[in-house]
C-alpha cells in the first residue's frame, strides 16, 4: 500500500515549522509499512490533479500569500478543486486555511478571493493572536498548537468547527471555535507543528488519503506515548501560562 | 540624583545581591533620562558600532571588541548579550563614572534585530553591521519580510556619515544597501568549494527582495545564504569588499585566506572557533574594523586570540568529560551548529534543553524546521530536558532516533547528572540549549562546581 502526499507551495508557504506536518504524515504511514511519496506543488508549475491522496497547505508570509493567491486563481486552483472533488484530503494551517476559504478581507483595499472550497471567510483583525492554543473536539479529543495570526475566520453553514477553544483565541476569539472541517478538508490555526502532537488528527488524514485509491483501511495502532506526553506538557503550558 | 547615578546605585545593589546587572540599571537610567544613551554615546571619541542580525551578533561584537582593544581603544560593550536599549544603557552606565563621564572611547553594541529602530532613534552609530536575517522567534518578530522592511526604514533615517556593513551572501541583508545614503562595505565567502547547489529546506528568501521573482543560486551555503542572482530584474550578490577567497574548516578552528590586493599579502586569518558561521562572524568583524580604519594586521592578531562567549561553543570540564555548550535558538543557528559538529565525524552524546520563555521563543515550532534528520543517524544518545522536553523528545523520534537512545529527564541538575553519567570519561557531551535553558544549565553546572557565573567575564 502507498500514500501520496502533496506539499502545496513548500517554497512560499512553510513558515512556523509547518514542515513537521509532512514529517508526521510520512513517518506515521511508514511506521505502519505504508510506502510514502511526497511531491511539491508550487506556483507556475502545471499540476497533476490525479496524483496526490492528501495535501498539506501551510502558512506563509504576506509576500508568499500574494503569489499563492494569484496562482490559485489560475489553472492550478482548478486542478486542486478537481483533486478535492476526486477524493483527496487537505490539511491546511493559518495562511493555507485562509486561502481555501471564500475570501480574505483586508483592513484597506479589495477583498482577496480564496479557492472557496472551505465555507469560511477571513477578515483582518486589529489584534494579532499569538500564543498557545488548546481546543477540544465534540468527541473529546484534544487539539494543541501555537497560534500566530491577525486574520479572524468565520465559519459558514457548510463548515463545522474542528474544536472548541479551551485556552487561546482560535478562529476569531468571539465564537470560541477553532478550525474548520468540511468533507475531507481541514483548516486550523495550529502551528507547533500540529500533527506530531495531535497524532489522532494525523491518522485521520492518513485514513482519508488512503481511502482515495485503496478504499477503507483500518490503521494499525502505534505506540503514541511520546506524542501524548508532548501533547499534555504543551496543554499544561497553554492552561497555565497563556 | 542623576539618572546615571541612579542606574549605578541599582547596579551596585544588584551585585550586592549576587545578581547580574545586565539590564535593570539601564531601565532605571532610561526611565529617569530617556536621552541618556544619546548623551553618553556622543562623548565616545571613536563613535559607536552597532551589530545586529539573527545569528552571530554576540560573537561578532565580542570579536570586534577584542579588535578595538588591540588597536589601543577602550570599548564600552554590552558584553553579557543583553541587547535591548536597556542593555545598552546598562553597559554605558557600568562604564560611566558616578559623575557621568565615560571611561571608554568607542561603543561596541549588539542590538536585538527587532529593537534596531528604537536604538537608532536614540543613537547614531558610525558603523552599523547586519550579519544575516533568518527566521527566528516568529512569535516575537513575526515575519522576515516585515522585519527587513523595518530595518530598511531605520537605515533610511541614518545620516550619510554612517558606514553600513552588510553580508553580501544574504540577499535580504544585501538589499538593505538600497535604503542607505552613506558608505557601504560588504563581506562574503568567495571560496567556490564552500556550499552546495541544493537549496535547503528552511530558506526564507526564495524570492528576489526587489521584484519577488524566484532567485537562482549557483551556490547555497546555508538556507538562503549563498551566491544568488535574480534573473528577472538582475539584482545579484554584490562582490564582497571583505572576502574569504579560501576557507579551511577544522574541528576546532578555521583559517581564512582573504581576497583582494591588500589582504592577499597578509597572513591567513585564524578563527579559533569551528564552523563556517564563525568564519562569517570573523569576516563581519574585519569589515567593521576596516570601517573604523583599524589596520587589518591588528584585526587578524586580535582574532587569533579570541575566546567564545556564553553558550557559543564554550568548553566546560566535568569529571573527566568535556562539555561543549552550544546555544541554539532558531533553525539556521541549529543547522550551522550541527553542521560544525558533524563535519568532525563525531557520533555525539547530547544533552538537549528546550525552553519556551520569551527569550527562547514561546513557539517551539522552529525545532521542526531544524535539520534533526541530519543529526539523527549519528546520535549516540540524547538526554532531553527543559520546559518543553517532551517536544524535543518527539522531534528526535520523528527524525528517526530509536527511543532507547532518548531519555527525558526533568530538572536541570538531574538532567546534567544523567547526561554526564552516561558519557564515558574522556569523551565529549554536546549541550544544545535555548537561551533561558542555557542560563539554567549554566547555573546548575555552577552549583555542581563545574563553571563560574557567566556575567563574571
Amino acid at each position: 500500500m502507498d500514500l501520496r502526499i502533496g506539499h502545496l507551495y513548500p517554497d512560499l508557504m512553510s513558515i512556523y515549522g509547518d514542515r513537521g506536518n509532512v514529517l508526521a504524515l510520512t513517518q506515521r504511514a511508514k511506521w505502519r509499512g505504508i510506502d510514502v511519496e511526497t511531491r511539491s506543488f508550487t506556483a507556475g508549475e502545471t499540476w497533476d490533479p490525479d496524483w496526490a491522496d492528501v495535501y498539506f497547505f501551510g502558512g506563509g508570509q504576506d509576500q508568499g500569500q500574494d503569489i499563492v493567491g494569484a496562482d490559485l486563481a489560475g489553472p492550478n486552483g482548478d486542478a486542486l478543486k478537481r483533486s478535492i472533488d476526486g477524493g483527496a484530503a487537505v490539511f491546511s494551517v493559518c495562511g493555507g486555511y485562509q486561502l481555501l476559504g471564500h475570501e480574505y478581507v483586508p483592513e484597506v483595499g479589495d477583498p482577496i478571493p480564496g479557492l472557496g472550497v472551505l465555507d469560511v471567510t477571513t477578515r483582518a483583525g486589529k489584534v494579532r493572536f499569538v500564543g498557545n492554543l488548546l481546543a477540544e473536539t465534540d468527541d473529546g479529543k484534544t487539539l494543541i498548537g501555537f497560534e500566530n495570526h491577525s486574520g479572524y475566520t468565520y465559519l459558514g453553514p457548510k463548515a463545522k468547527p474542528l474544536g472548541r477553544v479551551i485556552a487561546g483565541h482560535g478562529n476569531n476569539e468571539q465564537d470560541k471555535t477553532e478550525g474548520a472541517v468540511q468533507g475531507k478538508l481541514i483548516g486550523c490555526y495550529l502551528h507547533g507543528s500540529a500533527l506530531p502532537k495531535n497524532p489522532w488528527l494525523a491518522d485521520q488524514l492518513i485514513t482519508w488519503g488512503l481511502a482515495r485509491r485503496h478504499g477503507a483501511v483500518e490503521l494499525t495502532p502505534l505506540d503514541d506515548t511520546e506524542e501524548y506526553a508532548a501533547q499534555s506538557q504543551a496543554a499544561e503550558v497553554a492552561k497555565t501560562r497563556t | 540624583m542623576t539618572a546615571i547615578a541612579a542606574g549605578k546605585v541599582t547596579r551596585v545593589g544588584l551585585q550586592l545581591l549576587g545578581r547580574g546587572a545586565t539590564a535593570l540599571p539601564g531601565l532605571v537610567t532610561l526611565a529617569m533620562d530617556p536621552d541618556a544613551i544619546a548623551r553618553l554615546s556622543a562623548t565616545l571619541g571613536h563613535g559607536t558600532v552597532c551589530v545586529s542580525g539573527t545569528n552571530g551578533k554576540t560573537t561578532t561584537t565580542r570579536m570586534l571588541s577584542d579588535i578595538v582593544r588591540a588597536a589601543g581603544w577602550q570599548p564600552v560593550h554590552n558584553r553579557s548579550g543583553s541587547n535591548l536599549d536597556r542593555g545598552i544603557a546598562a553597559a554605558l552606565v557600568a562604564d560611566a563614572t558616578w559623575g557621568g563621564e565615560l571611561r571608554g572611547d568607542v561603543g561596541v553594541f549588539e542590538i536585538d534585530e527587532a529593537s534596531v529602530p528604537r536604538v537608532l532613534a536614540r543613537l547614531i552609530p558610525g558603523v552599523l553591521v547586519i550579519t544575516n536575517l533568518f527566521r527566528d522567534q516568529l512569535d516575537r518578530y513575526f515575519e522576515i519580510d516585515a522585519l527587513a522592511r523595518r530595518l530598511g526604514e531605520a537605515i533610511g533615517r541614518l545620516p550619510d556619515t554612517t558606514t553600513l556593513v552588510l553580508n553580501a551572501d544574504d540577499p535580504i541583508v544585501a538589499f538593505l544597501a538600497t535604503s542607505h545614503r552613506g558608505p557601504l562595505l560588504t563581506f562574503g565567502v568567495d571560496d567556490r568549494s564552500v556550499g552546495g547547489t541544493v537549496p535547503q529546506a528552511i530558506s526564507d528568501a526564495t524570492r528576489c527582495p526587489r521584484c519577488k521573482s524566484p532567485l537562482r543560486y549557483s551556490r547555497v551555503i546555508l538556507a538562503h545564504v549563498g551566491d544568488w542572482r535574480c534573473e528577472h530584474c538582475g539584482l545579484e550578490r554584490p562582490r564582497p569588499d571583505v572576502s574569504a577567497a579560501a576557507v579551511q574548516l577544522g574541528p576546532n578552528d578555521s583559517r581564512l585566506r582573504l581576497g583582494g590586493p591588500v589582504a592577499s599579502a597578509m597572513d591567513d586569518v585564524v578563527v579559533p572557533l569551528p564552523g563556517l558561521y564563525n568564519a562569517y562572524n570573523a569576516l563581519a568583524a574585519i569589515a567593521a574594523a576596516r570601517a573604523l580604519d583599524i589596520a587589518l594586521s591588528t584585526a587578524i592578531r586580535a582574532l587569533a586570540g579570541f575566546k567564545p562567549a556564553f553558550g557559543r561553543l564554550e568548553i566546560v570540564e566535568a569529571e573527566g568529560r568535556r562539555l561543549r555548550l552550544l546555544l541554539v535558538k532558531n533553525p539556521a543557528g541549529f543547522n550551522a551548529a550541527i553542521g560544525a559538529l558533524l563535519e568532525t565525524g563525531r557520533h555525539p552524546r547530547i544533552l538537549g534543553a528546550l525552553n519556551d520563555r520569551d527569550a527562547d521563543s514561546r513557539d517551539v515550532s522552529w525545532i521542526w524546521d531544524a535539520d534533526f534528520e541530519a543529526l539523527a543517524p549519528r546520535v549516540a544518545h540524547a538526554t532531553v530536558t527543559g520546559l518543553r522536553a517532551r517536544d524535543l523528545a518527539l522531534r528526535f523520534k520523528y527524525a528517526g532516533v530509536p527511543r532507547e537512545r532518548v531519555a527525558v529527564v526533568a530538572g536541570w541538575v538531574p538532567a546534567i547528572r544523567a547526561a554526564i553519567d552516561g558519557t564515558p570519561v574522556g569523551e565529549e557531551l554536546v549541550v544544545l540549549a535555548t537561551y533561558t535553558a542555557m542560563l539554567s544549565l549554566r547555573d546548575a553546572l555552577a552549583r555542581l562546581g563545574f563553571v563560574g557565573q557567566f556575567w563574571e567575564d
